[in-house]
């Protein structure tokens, strides 16, 4: 039977030649990763399983990233009862505070995920690795527990919604925008249990920064996985930052799609999505006058390179509105030290911005940038939902680097068009 | 496995920061958690709740997040089950696999009000509106689920297949 390039990675590592959308499957995992919030839970399931050792000390991976450095006593007990059992289980992977980063920004930097993977994480944002060219999902902590005694995890076989993109994006439009109207299309449940698979000649102009965004923010759509066909930029990608030997899958041509989607990237425009949902995106021209409290750069969806550069390119020799505050986050360890050597540090606190150690923080209301009742935030993180980022009856509005740079220094919601029109 | 209680009603894509929102997730202990359920959609739930409780909701219960704090909380509440149109797909199995028991079922979640007396059967799919005189059939679970179902999570279910691998092992 013919099969998607989810379906194929699936198979190979099921032992059947081929495999269907509903079918039921035990797969091999090459990568489970948990982190200081799931972490803890799946390791009080693992104890008792009543296995002593991880089934392979490789390919288990644990981030310190969410409410580090510790937030607080509870916080800093349950980071404690995670090192100690990533030291009694002789696991590799384990990153603390020092080398720790966004687990979905440091992992792919740390070569640890190839094509062809199968990868789960008691993280929903697992789906990213997708721009890998990996079958990689999000589970909750009791899989993680299972998978690391076991190195199997069950799924069902995912039907497929394929999205082809074509053409060049405008000035300014990154993967966020992309990805924000996607789900502003198809709904937040529009992909549900189903693998987003991307084609089409605009992949090319998406940088693997971008295509990091993109799968994601699958899971906001409802999507199983996201995953996007390894091209040069995968290749170049993939060798800078790892040695394994890897595979890569390509769609038979008569593979089936429940649906297809075909998206001009020219005719996307720059997208903000309002709360309480990323699916309620609109064009930055029917924003409206949106005044701000709280300006987010950083986060699993938008912690990168390109996207820091963005944000430092509009920021440069502007200052952010007054009572405005500007929180930047770089995504690893590495992306902080590249941006400090390439000056984009100094220019956010020049800006009047303040930078932060890498963590997931402020994404999830957890700290460094929590809001009071009534206060509103842009941010590049991946959900608005009621509460998110601090008191129920505070908003988040989502939107790329760009537009939220731009919005720090006008204090409301802008174009960066405003800022860099003519350079 | 029979389940009977009073309706909590919610809408569509109730997410799991609303279930347990993340400001909670530096601890683990259910009773805990169970004090925070819902709280910032329906700050009184945790008042109210009373043991075998039934929530019931729209579409794409339980999307976001992949915190399995999430029917951890909702079972501590003392709520027996979750029926909904539909569920998220990573809440769906991490109810299964923490034996929290779930129906999907469109029928009864459009027509089963707030504050309805309902009762549900695990093992056949079965729900009953006692309040209104009505009956629903739900999905039922594909045979693997009912499986761990059965073993009582996910957990056991490992459990179980790792002991009967070893002892063939041993043969």
């Amino acid at each position: 039977m013919a099969m998607t390039m989810s379906q194929k990675i699936l198979a190979a590592h099921t032992g059947l030649k081929s495999v269907e959308p509903g079918q039921l499957v035990q797969a091999e995992i090459d990568l489970v990763l948990g982190n200081d919030i799931t972490s803890p839970l799946a390791i009080q399931e693992f104890s008792r399983i009543g296995v002593d050792s991880v089934f392979d000390c490789g390919k288990v991976v644990i981030v310190q990233d969410h409410f580090t450095p510790n937030k607080d006593i509870d916080a800093a007990e349950q980071c404690k009862m995670v090192r100690e059992f990533a030291r009694e289980k002789g696991i590799h992977n384990f990153f603390d505070v020092g080398e720790m980063g966004i687990e979905h920004v440091l992992i792919p930097e740390k070569g640890l995920v190839v094509p062809g993977d199968v990868v789960v994480g008691a993280d929903s944002h697992t789906c990213t690795y997708g721009a890998l060219g990996a079958f990689s999902t999000g589970v909750g902590s009791t899989d993680m527990a299972a998978v690391m005694a076991t190195g199997k995890c069950w799924f069902k076989v995912p039907g497929a919604l394929k999205f082809i993109l074509k053409g060049k994006p405008r000035r300014f439009v990154t993967g966020k925008d992309i990805i924000l109207h996607i789900i502003g299309e198809i709904g937040v449940e529009g992909a549900q249990y189903k693998s987003m698979e991307f084609e089409g000649d605009g992949l090319e102009f998406l940088s693997m920064d971008s295509r990091f965004t993109i799968a994601n923010m699958g899971i906001e759509a409802g999507g199983k996985n996201c995953i996007f066909p390894v091209d040069e930029k995968t290749v170049e990608y993939v060798k800078s930052h790892s040695s394994r030997a890897y595979k890569t899958y390509e769609p038979d041509d008569d593979a089936e799609y429940e649906k297809t989607y075909e998206m001009d990237l020219s005719s996307i425009p720059l997208t903000v999505s309002f709360p309480h949902s990323p699916g309620n995106s609109r064009s930055i021209n029917d924003v409206g006058s949106v005044m701000l409290d709280q300006v987010v750069i950083g986060s699993c969806t938008n912690g990168r390179m390109e996207d820091l550069r963005m944000a430092a390119h509009l920021m440069k020799g502007n200052i952010v509105a007054k009572d405005v505050r500007v929180i930047i986050i770089p995504g690893t360890q590495e992306i902080y030290l590249q941006a400090l050597e390439e000056g984009l540090i100094k220019t956010f606190i020049l800006a009047g911005a303040v930078v932060s150690t890498p963590t997931c923080g402020p994404c999830l209301g957890g700290h460094m940038g929590v809001l009071a009742k009534g206060e509103r935030a842009i941010s590049t993180t991946n959900r608005n939902f009621v509460g998110r980022m601090g008191h129920p009856e505070s908003e988040v509005y989502l939107a790329s680097p760009a537009v939220a740079a731009a919005s720090a220094i006008t204090g409301r919601i802008s174009n960066p068009e405003e800022i860099r029109g003519d350079t | 496995m029979k389940a009977r209680g009073k309706v909590f009603k919610y809408g569509d894509n109730i997410d799991t920061d609303v279930i347990i929102p993340a400001r909670y997730l530096n601890q683990t202990d259910p009773k805990v958690l169970a004090k925070h359920c819902m709280e910032d959609i329906d700050p009184t739930f945790s008042h109210k709740v009373k043991p075998g409780d039934i929530i019931v909701a729209n579409r794409n219960f339980g999307c976001g997040s992949s915190r399995e704090h999430a029917p951890i909380a909702i079972m501590a509440s003392g709520i027996s089950c979750v029926i909904a149109s539909s569920f998220a797909r990573i809440f769906y199995r991490n109810a299964i696999n923490i034996g929290l028991s779930i129906f999907e079922c469109e029928d009864a979640a459009k027509n089963i009000a707030q504050g309805d007396e309902v009762e549900a059967d695990f093992g056949s799919g079965h729900i009953r509106n006692l309040s209104r005189n009505r009956e629903y059939q739900s999905q039922p679970f594909p045979e693997f689920m009912m499986e761990i179902i059965k073993a009582g999570g996910l957990i056991n279910y490992v459990k179980k297949d790792l002991t009967e691998t070893t002892k063939e092992l041993r043969r």
